[in-house]
């Protein structure tokens, strides 16, 4: 027996480009300044730990779950607002469709207000938003969300900061090292060349990943528009054969 | 011009923000009834195999002051060193918690089970460790970092071998302070700055 054998193995993860990702410290977004570090980030390959992850089912997600214009109400009466669909791929660095995988979601009401005891926006409260909704991508990677468009809204940055209207989206992946949180903004709105969050990406193409496109192939005539966000994250290394003693 | 490669960039990520409780463990946010409760509430069920631990800490910023609208999630391997999803696994480690530090007071407790070794690269082990990933407003892309653990042997882990400031691997072990108990600030910036990792 030979006593190294060529393994099929694609699972270490594809160091992330951080020049594709925000700065760490920005001073225009000024609560960056002390939450980042100092020193340089410690690389290494990934491991077991990171190409491992957390494996949602389908019995999590309930009926209304992807429906944030109901789920608050639990169908009894929907949100206010402009009524879209949100939808999109959820891909890797390879091209390959991320099934399975949870996407979580969360926003602010049409008036630009988030449910939450730290917004003092006075902007009210609907009685029928919360404002979160979460889907398990299908087999292709295709998730959807029929929501609300939220609001633009301002924040204590510098003296006239306002946030465009935006989605937050939370993605798992399959493993913890594929693991991002970032925003879905809208075709067209003025306020994301004079956003200091959007602004922490450097690179502009980068930046336009980030904006959803009105997609009236998937509107429905007299009910929503659509908008489409597709997702992109680290793929793994496509090394076909590694060469490892037997029996690892 | 060359031939183009069909890979794909990542997404950019954007900070979590103040109000990403609204979307990840909801109910802690006040927003309830929308699902029947928030995600990763536990990291192992009752009767999970190993000992029990309770780790807690808080998260600093450059000026030493604890944030109190922290997230963090964490992801670890059975008291043999199995991941979730791996054969043999223990059924009642879910691996996966979320918590988030206390409004008041900014304390975090992770209540689990201490993890078993865990393969590294190239015939390696990994010494019991727990990884821990950190958002909130103002960190842009989440923070990676790990827990390792006082009272177990740490000499040969391949990740704390490369941290060239001996010192500094500190800030990757908690500190044991009672039967079970353990202790772990993070620093995101400064003095006793945490080492954070890019894997
Ligand atoms: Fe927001």
């Amino acid at each position: 027996m030979p006593k190294w054998m060529p393994r099929m193995t694609d699972a270490r993860l594809i160091p992330r480009d951080r020049s594709a990702h925000p700065v760490p410290r920005d001073p225009d977004y000024k609560t960056s300044v002390a939450r980042s570090p100092n020193l340089p980030l410690l690389s290494m390959p990934s491991t077991l730990t990171e190409e491992t992850g957390p494996v949602f089912g389908h019995g999590l997600i309930g009926a209304l779950d992807n429906n944030l214009i109901l789920n608050f109400s639990q169908g009894a009466a929907p949100a206010i607002g402009e009524r879209i669909l949100l939808h999109g791929r959820v891909m890797d660095e390879n091209a390959r469709p991320v099934p399975n995988t949870l996407v979580e979601i969360w926003q602010a009401n049409a008036g630009g207000r988030y449910r939450h005891v730290k917004d003092t926006y006075f902007a009210p409260l609907d009685p029928n938003f919360g404002g979160c909704g979460r889907t398990l991508t299908d087999e292709n990677g295709q998730y959807q969300f029929l929501t609300i468009r939220p609001g633009a809204y301002p924040w204590p940055n510098r003296g006239n900061d306002w946030r465009p209207m935006h989605v937050h989206y939370s993605i798992f992946g399959q493993g913890f090292g594929q693991r991002l949180i970032t925003q879905c903004y809208f075709e067209g709105d003025p306020l994301i060349d004079r956003c200091p969050i959007v602004a922490t990406i450097k690179d502009r193409s980068q930046i336009d990943r980030l904006v959803a496109p009105l997609d009236m192939a998937r509107a429905k005539p007299m009910d929503f528009l659509a908008y489409k966000f597709d997702i992109v994250l680290r793929g793994r290394r496509q090394t076909m054969f590694e060469n490892r003693p037997e029996g690892m | 011009m060359v031939q183009k490669l069909d890979t794909l960039t990542e997404t950019p990520s954007q900070t979590a923000g103040p109000y990403v409780h609204i979307g990840c463990i909801p109910s802690f946010a006040g927003v309830e009834g929308v699902y029947p409760e928030d995600l990763g509430l536990r990291a192992v069920e009752q009767g999970a195999k190993g000992e029990t631990i309770t780790i807690t800490g808080s998260v600093h910023d450059g000026t030493g002051w604890t944030l109190r609208d922290a997230m963090l999630e964490s992801w670890q391997a059975d008291a043999v060193g199995l991941y979730p999803g791996q054969d043999g696994a223990d059924p009642k480690v879910n691996g996966f918690c979320r918590f988030a530090a206390d409004k008041d007071s900014g304390e975090f407790t992770l209540q689990t089970i201490k993890p078993g070794a865990v393969p590294g690269p190239d015939g390696t082990w990994q010494a019991p460790h727990i990884a821990l990933w950190i958002v909130a407003r103002g960190i842009n892309t989440g923070l990676q970092t790990r827990i390792y653990f006082e009272d177990e042997d740490n000499s040969a882990d391949p990740l704390l071998a490369r941290i060239e400031q001996r010192p500094r691997v500190e800030t990757l072990i908690a500190k044991k302070t009672g039967d079970g108990q353990y202790r772990f600030d993070i620093r995101l910036q400064g003095d006793g700055e945490t080492v954070f990792l890019d894997i």
